[in-house]
């Protein structure tokens, strides 16, 4: 294949940590392969080569959250054929949209001594609630495994082939005792989309649901077992409440965790 | 009269999101700004009000690139705080599952971020077709370290293993004896990185370093030691507060840590060796010896190798902590019951310098208030005392050659900005 034939490949970073980027260079065996069928025309992490746009594909990692960002990614989605946000930040708005549930004023005093010098905005949203995105790659961090299918998909011009079934469907794949039923320890596995491998209960604790809600996540369900396991609504609530507490179903349970409790 | 600005307005091969701006008038430096704008994200104000047992996965969140070191300083402060003592094998598999961290961590900056610079190529991909071997060694020995954090931790990025008092699960003595062969292999590839990173040329630069790290009786310091600088602190770790403080600048998201009534200080792998080289494991010490390094490095540029011993050193003790390994019967010491408010601090070594963490607990459990202070916050005013002597002493260079040169002065510290806004543009104003 010519230089010139080679898709154009960006990475771009709105409020985030980092790891999803990390991720594409952690596919340690897979990283010159990819690098030589694509031209990394913007990938600031990893170099200081910037080629102009437009893109043939931009990996969007991080959250909305201030007023340069939200005009930044509708530019960015007009350079881009193809747009794939990766990771919980930018899928949901990550941990940092749970300012979206408390007092971004108070927060900026709380934590800077001159809040007048930061600006921010009120809430943390998802990439999709700014532009048009193609497609979504949950968790945090993001599979290496889904982050490879699903630029191989986009370099062929299919669908990403990748499962949005419940962990619990991993974990009976994997052999997993179910830390909920033979344990009674809480967990999200039910409710929360695969793609990590069902990793926390091979390791003897509840999924926290770091890959956000699954396609039809029986909430309701979920927060009467967990209250049945002896969790008070304030820490259903807050279960609910980390890396996706901004995707819907997550935000709605987390409400009726204790709304039920006020009933 | 000649004035000059210089701005990067990006920072490349950082991680995280700054800029730089440099002001110069008649051919002295006016203002040197590191612009850290990274996107506040509040990790302080939402801490509050969540139970204590949650902070080692909330704040790992904060950095992809070196979570453990945020898992560990967490769990330390929680249990200084419910006068919890964590001992043996558990104490052991946190410091390997830190090896894992520091191995990965530093090999990413050695070859894919810092090396293109000596060797003048903008990435590692490029560096790549000239130096195929050295970069595939690379990724085998970033790999490795990789590895050992998903064989500990579940996975490399936010590992899903660590609790405060220890672990969801111990590994099986044979697991971990099944991984040796790997850290053999990777012994070899970070020698040669000892040998590769003292072969590059070094500007002759020596900076006046306050170096501060931890130092421990008889370790390398990884989560254990007291805080000391090679200005006589020396104080137990969970004093942080005592000696530095953190200051907010208008131009940066995040806020720079000074000595108290002072300056600026140094964190990070030159301040650890010329604070603990005696305590390195003997192939490491020797490595160093034999490429020239002293007992003391004050030339950043020299940073490359002496993370590199860092990681023989990692590598080394990885394997002694294999070696002597016994399962422990319970794979965590279980916390007390929060009877009445309670207060923890703790220090641990990220691969970019020292972390401190302090908890406020209310009694139940719950986060009153929530201090972090990561190691980029407080070598930021130490990189902008470089960045000025830097621009002093290369006025003569046009603006494009002194950019790169700012560029590459930062990336000796290996700057971590979503730790620190809590990074980078350069803007070069010459007056």
């Amino acid at each position: 294949m010519s230089a010139a034939a080679k898709p154009k490949l960006g990475v771009f970073k709105f409020a985030s940590c980092d790891g999803c980027q990390l991720s594409i260079l952690d596919c340690e065996d897979e990283l010159l392969a990819v690098a030589n069928s694509v031209d990394i025309a913007d990938f600031r992490e990893a170099s200081r080569a910037v080629l102009d746009g437009p893109y043939d594909l931009s990996l969007v990692e991080g959250s909305v959250t201030t007023e340069h960002d939200a005009k930044r990614i509708k530019e960015i989605r007009a350079q881009s054929k193809a747009l794939v946000t990766i990771g919980a930040c930018a899928t949901s708005g990550g941990i940092q949209a749970l300012r979206n549930f408390g007092d971004v004023e108070e927060y900026r005093r709380v934590v800077y001594a001159k809040p007048e010098y930061i600006s921010t905005l009120a809430t943390s949203t998802a990439i999709a609630d700014h532009v048009k995105v193609d497609f979504e790659l949950r968790g945090c961090p993001i599979s290496k495994a889904q982050l490879l299918e699903a630029v191989g998909a986009f370099l062929q011009g299919r669908a990403p082939n990748l499962p949005n079934e419940s962990v619990c469907i991993e974990c009976k794949r994997r052999g997993n005792v179910c830390v909920l039923v033979a344990h009674g320890t809480p967990c999200l596995g039910p409710v929360t989309q695969a793609g990590c491998g069902a990793i926390c209960p091979a390791f003897n604790r509840g999924c926290y649901g770091c890959f956000g809600p699954q396609a039809t996540p029986n909430t309701v369900s979920l927060i009467t077992e967990l209250k049945t396991l002896g969790m008070d609504p304030g820490t259903v609530q807050r279960f609910f409440r980390t890396f996706n507490s901004n995707a819907p179903a997550f935000k709605a349970a987390s409400e009726a965790a204790v709304a039920e409790a006020k009933a | 009269m000649t004035e000059r600005t210089i701005a990067v307005d990006y920072l490349a091969r950082v991680e995280g999101e700054g800029a730089l701006k440099v002001r110069t008038k008649d051919g002295h430096v006016e203002d040197v700004e590191l612009k850290i704008f990274e996107p506040p994200r509040f990790f302080e104000a939402f801490l509050r009000g969540r139970a204590y047992a949650e902070a080692p996965d909330i704040t790992a969140r904060i950095c992809g690139i070196c979570p453990v070191a945020y898992q560990m300083s967490s769990c330390h402060a929680m249990e200084r705080a419910l006068g919890m003592s964590v001992g043996g094998p558990i104490r052991e598999l946190r410091r390997l599952l830190y090896c894992g961290e520091w191995i990965e961590s530093h090999v990413l900056h050695i070859y894919l971020l810092h090396a293109p610079d000596f060797l003048g190529y903008p990435d590692a991909i490029q560096m790549a077709k000239d130096y195929p071997e050295a970069v595939e060694h690379a990724l085998a020995l970033k790999k490795v370290g990789n590895s050992l954090m998903t064989l500990l931790g579940g996975r490399e990025i936010h590992p899903i293993n660590v609790r405060v008092g220890g672990f969801y699960r111990a590994p099986t003595g044979n697991e971990l004896k099944e991984f040796r062969p790997q850290l053999d292999a990777a012994m070899k590839f970070a020698e040669e990185t000892v040998r590769f990173a003292a072969d590059l040329d070094f500007p002759d630069i020596e900076e006046d370093y306050e170096f501060v790290s931890l130092r421990h009786p008889a370790e390398y310091p990884l989560n254990e030691g007291d805080l000391v600088s090679s200005r006589g602190v020396h104080v137990p770790q969970d004093h942080w507060e005592d000696v530095f403080e953190e200051r907010q600048v208008p131009h940066s998201n995040a806020l720079q840590s000074v000595r108290k009534g002072g300056g600026s200080y140094l964190v990070g792998p030159l301040a650890r060796y010329a604070l603990n080289q005696d305590r390195l494991t003997p192939r490491a010490a020797e490595l160093a010896r034999s490429v020239g390094l002293g007992p003391v490095v004050r030339n950043p540029y020299k940073s490359i190798i002496v993370r590199a011993v860092e990681v023989v050193y990692a590598i080394e003790e990885a394997l002694r902590i294999i070696d002597h390994y016994t399962r422990p019967e319970r794979p965590y010491v279980g916390p007390p019951a929060v009877a009445r408010a309670e207060m923890g601090a703790a220090v641990t070594e990220a691969p970019r310098g020292i972390l401190y963490h302090r908890y406020n607990l209310a009694a139940g459990g719950l986060i009153e208030e929530a201090k972090i202070v990561a190691p980029t916050s407080q070598n930021q005013k130490r990189i902008e005392d470089d960045l000025r002597h830097l621009v002093e002493r290369s006025l003569a260079l046009d603006d494009a050659t002194l950019t790169d040169a700012c560029e590459r002065a930062i990336r000796n510290h290996d700057p971590c900005i979503s730790c620190a806004t809590h990074f980078l543009n350069l803007e070069l104003v010459r007056e």
